[in-house]
């Protein structure tokens, strides 16, 4: 046996190490720690996710899985410490390829390449799906990793250049790209203050309990390191946010009652190794657990007990639109269809929990973490702890994806909260349990519709009421109640409508944003029942949605006349791939095996933005007296690519290349309010604020210059040459005086979308403008497994103008693989499926074939005629294989996830 | 505590001086601990060189305690073992493959253990050590209950031993799961079958994933003896009423019961 005083020596790259410390410790908190390797990232401590892969003597291998003392003589390879021909060349495979989005997984993806393509130089599809099938990605939809690995070979180790001209319609590479190949971007857990307290939340057990605390002192007194004990006496401002003020309920640290499992009573905080080291089951608290319900139905009951006693019935909010007589038209309409349609809890399942760091400057409590929405959190943060909001400033870190879960708070108050008791830095970083027990989920909802036609086939009527479960508090609960009964027409002529909604509390999780914000819910009913109808009509499945599809001049069941829709245009380019698919299924089925292809289609249509609220956004761009470009960038870049979107269309806007633009992201101390990242409004919005930046600024310049048009603007230093033609004026920017923003020459641009607030009836303008897309799917299903394999699934998105068409197709599919999810895998069970290990996500063999086809029909409100597209992408995948599992196994499932005991229950109830 | 012996004799000292937990892959110990580091006392036997590797002798085939997942997927080894072999590359992905052990797998008793089927195939039995002793005990033996073994706590495992009866035919694995990689099963079979003249003389059927413990189908495979390979003979009533199936998040019970028959028959298609 080896001695201990030895320490256990390694290598990491070309570098020898000997480390002394515990022999059990995982090698990821030594590679992380220790040696500072921060390309190793930790996503659930649990073999998982892979987010931790290194190389261990040219294996792969989960680090979080590994005793350090089992790497004693050993090799070890992390992103950063790899061979560096390789390491490039996927680096650069992986930013040509648009492979990383948020960049969390890439790292761990570029290890396993490196292992495969060590053995393996021209792998085939099959071959990196299996090397690299260890290691989850939320984002991507994985299509684009496999190319990047696949075309490693081919690819040269120097960085490509961009090709001149408009920088719109270009799918250059994301500007902000190397350090997520790299290895060295800077996500939440990844930076620390020196002598930076660890914070760890005590947090119930119990769906629903009261709770007394018990001797904390004495707790803390036999606890050495711990060097601070908060509960909700500590807080001195408001104790209780919420997104949306008004309904604003949620404590940061639960007083007397907690409301769902995992809700935080207290925090500790302290020296990081005794900290990690507490078992907090010994906590001195006492639970006196309440009876609690955990479904819609549960917490609408009679008896269910109220949450919140000024809600009555458990009821948060209700939303309504409606036109017409819908009953009437029912009642007259040739054929009426109904059903009734179930969704589960679906998580966010970002591979990065919850993380971040705060600490003092001077009397400014500065806060780093991963977010979506830093103003928004800089609002809460400082009313929760009782600061003026110039006293808090929130700084994103990298976001390890989102996806409408990071628009919330989540550890901001409670850092902020141990910094400002313990006056010393402090972090927080979300075990994956913790992550998923406290962070939002998308609503479960129960919904009812009944849809009429004409012997004609054209829709005359709907009603619809669904009943959605928010959960324990009300985060975005009335955000999903109001947007449902808008979209759950679908985009679709509908004269006369009545859609309701509410939202009822439960002590389930608490339910938010998540991509869709309910539409994809409300989807999944209305386009089965399109199927329906249009069996009943006797109409083509496609042409009957053909038939109904909104188009310009038509209005909406708000009463709003649209414009700019190009539903008709993905609708018609999908066509012949209708036809084509329905021929591929039936040669297939011509054979008598016990598996049965079949096909379907569903639309979406989203509006961007808020509903019916003002969300404006501001971008600033400002030159210093040195002659640099600097474009404050607000929209946080949580993966799907504002950073080179927004720049893309201000350079444009001002007449400059991409590259000129030196980038200031989104930290509240110097960079103007874009507003949250979700709604699928940064295109749009902060596109169309950076659009007016850009304009602002060159019509500035143009005065100063005294032309009346620029070919080109050059930055040099100290001075600005505007050239037009054979005209050249130069600026001496170190001649003119600098604003409070330290600029010489600025333009600062606000977009706020027109809307109208709407009526009893939802009648109104919700939206300035929507984006629409329809998707094909076809599956295979195992007749006598009851499993669906997805083939392929054709996309037609209008976006109106494809600002980066690579960024686009990485939306869909991203959006395609979540709607994958939503339809056939992932269910939310609370208390049962708290890690990734239970609650599954989609992996890389579980992808279709997926084509992508832009379509372009221009917006006069979108920037350039951009509309929005984050969301769009995920609504019609459920529906679209909803739809083709019924027509190649005649089974109509209504609950989803259609797991496989769901699937063969449903088709043995057809035979 | 941890220690990491580089001998079996140390290690099995150090284990009759107290209650140590016994480490290898790690693949299961960490994914159970919310910690940074594993909370011992911890005995680790990654290495004992003599404890990794596979033997074929003329007793069968012994393959020690800390050979892992991608060892055997890359042993050559007689056809029976395609069961066993396809079952190493569904176990978790490439990473877990690279340091999970077979032996761990048996350690950690899930009802969901990959390796369980296949080694039921092979009537594989479980070398069990103490610093005075060593036992066999036959996989069924070995596994009482779901994360329950007849390992005493002075006991390691050493090694799994397939005998040489149970070298003939051929064997085969299917798993079905609600994803492609990383996923627990909903059901998985194994069969290994000998078939000699046309007609079968060796049948060895299993079914995991769907109860308490992984088990062999006695009734079943007694039908298939001296004749040709026949699915048909696996029937949904016979297979339900082997493997007393339960309801849990991945599949309820009712569908356990068809499921799995229909894919132990897929399981034996493969030899008609």
């Amino acid at each position: 046996m080896k001695d201990p005083l030895q320490g256990i020596s390694f290598s990491v790259g070309q570098t020898a190490h000997s480390v002394f410390c515990d022999p059990g410790r995982r090698l990821s908190e030594v590679l992380r720690e220790d040696l500072n390797l921060k390309s190793v990232k930790i996503g659930c401590d649990a073999g998982d996710c892979g987010a931790c892969t290194v190389l261990i003597d040219g294996q792969q291998t989960c680090a979080c899985l590994v005793p350090v003392a089992q790497v004693d003589g050993g090799r070890v390879e992390t992103l950063e410490t790899a061979e560096p021909d390789l390491s490039r060349r996927l680096q650069e495979a992986f930013l040509a390829h648009g492979a990383a989005q948020c960049g969390i997984c890439t790292p761990a993806m570029m290890m396993a390449a490196m292992a495969l393509l060590r053995a393996t130089p021209r792998p085939d599809v099959h071959q990196v799906e299996d090397a690299l099938g260890g290691i989850l990605c939320r984002c991507t939809g994985y299509k684009k990793i496999i190319d990047a690995v696949m075309a490693v070979q081919d690819i040269s180790a120097s960085a490509p250049t961009l090709c001149g001209g408009p920088a719109v319609g270009q799918s250059i590479p994301r500007l902000d790209g190397r350090p997520k190949v790299d290895g060295s971007e800077v996500f939440g857990a990844d930076f620390t203050k020196p002598g930076s307290l660890l914070v760890r939340a005590i947090r119930s057990p119990h769906f629903h309990a009261r709770f007394d605390l018990g001797d904390i002192d004495g707790w803390q007194r036999s606890h050495a390191g711990v060097q601070a004990v908060l509960t909700a006496h500590d807080i001195s401002g408001e104790n209780r946010f919420g997104v949306i003020p008004p309904f604003a309920d949620q404590p940061a640290l639960a007083d007397g009652t907690v409301r769902y499992l995992g809700e935080p009573v207290a925090l500790v905080v302290g020296q990081p190794e005794a900290i990690e080291a507490l078992d907090l089951t010994e906590f001195p608290v006492s639970w006196r657990p309440l009876p609690h319900s955990l479904t819609q139905a549960e917490g609408a009951a009679a008896t269910a007990l109220t949450l919140h006693s000024d809600r009555l019935e458990n009821t948060l909010v209700r939303g309504r639109v409606a036109c017409g007589s819908p009953e009437a038209a029912l009642k007259a309409a040739a054929h009426v269809v109904s059903g009734r349609f179930e969704t589960s809890y679906v998580e966010h399942a970002y591979i990065e929990p919850e993380a971040g760091a705060a600490w003092l400057d001077g009397d400014v409590l500065t806060i780093q973490a991963c977010t979506q929405a830093p103003v928004m959190d800089q609002e809460e943060t400082s009313k929760v702890l009782g600061l003026p909001r110039d006293r808090v400033r929130i700084i994103p870190s990298a976001a390890g994806g989102g996806f409408g879960s990071k628009l919330d708070v989540s550890l901001q108050p409670l850092i902020g909260l141990a910094v400002l008791k313990t006056g010393q830095p402090c972090h927080m970083v979300f075990t994956r349990r913790e992550s998923m027990r406290a962070s939002t989920k998308r609503h479960p909802g129960t919904m009812e519709a009944k849809i009429g036609a004409d012997a004609q086939g054209r829709v005359t009527a709907m009603v619809f009421h669904g009943d959605f479960n928010t959960g324990a508090y009300a985060s975005w609960g009335p955000t999903v109640a109001t947007r449902v009964p808008v979209h759950a027409s679908g985009p679709y002529l509908t004269p006369n409508y009545r859609a309701t909604s509410r939202a009822i509390h439960t002590n389930g999780p608490i339910s938010g944003a998540f991509r869709g914000f309910g539409v994809p819910q409300a989807a999944i009913a209305q386009e089965v029942l399109y199927d329906d109808l249009a069996i009943a009509c006797g109409i083509d499945r496609m042409a009957f949605r053909r038939l109904n599809a909104l188009s310009d001049g038509d209005t909406t069941t708000c009463g709003q006349q649209l414009r700019a829709v190009g539903l008709g245009e993905c609708l018609e380019v999908l066509a012949p791939h209708w036809t084509r698919a329905k021929a591929d299924a039936a040669d297939f089925n011509a054979g008598h095996g016990h598996k049965r292809r079949g096909i379907g289609v569903a639309s979406c249509w989203y509006g961007c933005g808020n509903t019916a609220l003002p969300n404006p956004s501001t971008i600033r761009i400002g030159v210093t007296r040195q002659g640099q470009l600097i474009l404050h960038q607000g929209a946080t870049d949580i993966g799907q690519g504002s950073n080179t979107v927004i720049t893309q269309i201000a350079a444009d806007a001002l007449g400059v290349p991409v590259g000129a633009f030196r980038l200031v992201g989104p930290d509240t101390a110097v960079t103007p309010d874009c507003g949250k990242t979700s709604a699928s409004r940064q295109t749009f919005i902060t596109g169309r604020a950076a659009e007016a930046a850009g304009k602002s600024l060159r019509a500035s310049i143009l005065r100063l210059t005294n032309l009346s048009a620029v070919s080109r603007l050059d930055f040099g230093s100290g001075v600005l040459t505007a050239h037009q033609q054979d005209t050249h004026r130069t600026i001496d920017l170190t001649a003119l005086p600098e604003d409070a923003n330290g600029y010489v020459l600025s333009a600062q641009e606000t977009y706020d979308p027109p809307t109208s607030a709407l009526d009893e009836n939802g009648q109104g303008t919700p939206y300035a403008l929507y984006g629409y897309g329809a998707q094909i799917a076809e599956v295979e299903v195992d007749m006598k497994l009851g499993t669906c394999k997805v083939l392929h699934i054709t996309a037609a998105h209008d976006v109106g103008r494809a600002i980066n068409p690579r960024l686009a197709e990485g939306q869909i599919e991203g959006g395609i693989a979540q709607g994958l999810g939503l339809a056939l895998i992932e269910e939310y069970i609370p208390g049962k499926t708290e890690d990734l290990h239970n609650y599954l996500i989609p992996t890389f063999g579980d992808m279709p074939k997926v084509t992508s086809i832009l379509v372009e029909k221009p917006d006069p409100e979108g920037p350039m005629g951009a509309k929005g597209l984050g969301e769009h992408v995920l609504i019609p995948t459920a529906p679209a294989i909803l739809n083709a599992i019924r027509d190649a196994s005649g089974a109509r499932v209504t609950k989803v996830p259609v797991l496989p005991h769901r699937l063969l229950a449903a088709i043995r109830a057809t035979t | 505590m941890y220690k990491r012996p580089n001998s079996l004799e140390d290690a099995l000292d150090i284990l009759a001086s107290g209650d140590w937990m016994i480490a290898a892959g790690c693949t299961d110990l960490f994914p159970a601990t919310q910690h940074k580091s594993l909370r011992g006392p911890v005995l680790d036997l990654s290495a004992i060189e003599s404890l990794r590797g596979i033997a074929v002798t003329a007793n069968g085939v012994h393959i020690g305690a800390t050979t892992t997942w991608a060892d055997l997927t890359r042993a050559e080894l007689p056809p029976c073992f395609d069961g066993l072999k396809l079952a190493a590359r569904e176990v978790g992905a490439t990473q877990i493959q690279n340091r999970g052990t077979l032996a761990g797998n048996l350690c950690n008793a899930s009802p969901a253990a990959d390796g369980v089927p296949p080694l039921l195939t092979l009537n594989a039995e479980v070398e069990i050590s103490t610093a005075r002793a060593t036992r066999r005990v036959p996989v069924s033996a070995f596994l009482t209950g779901p994360r329950q073994t007849a390992l005493a706590s002075d006991e390691m495992v050493t090694a799994i031993h397939v005998p040489q009866s149970a070298l003939s035919g051929q064997g085969h694995f299917l798993k079905l799961g609600a994803r492609k990689y990383l996923v627990i099963s909903i059901a998985m079979t194994s069969a290994r079958i000998t078939v000699e003249d046309g007609c079968v003389t060796q049948a060895a059927l299993a079914v995991g994933s769907c109860g308490p413990v992984a088990v062999r189908l006695p009734e079943i495979e007694a039908l298939m003896i001296g004749q040709p390979v026949d699915p048909r003979v696996i029937t949904d009533e016979a297979v339900a009423q082997a493997i007393a199936p339960i309801d849990d998040i991945r599949a309820d019970a009712a569908y356990r019961a068809k499921g799995a028959a229909e894919l132990l028959r897929r399981t034996v298609e493969v030899f008609a």
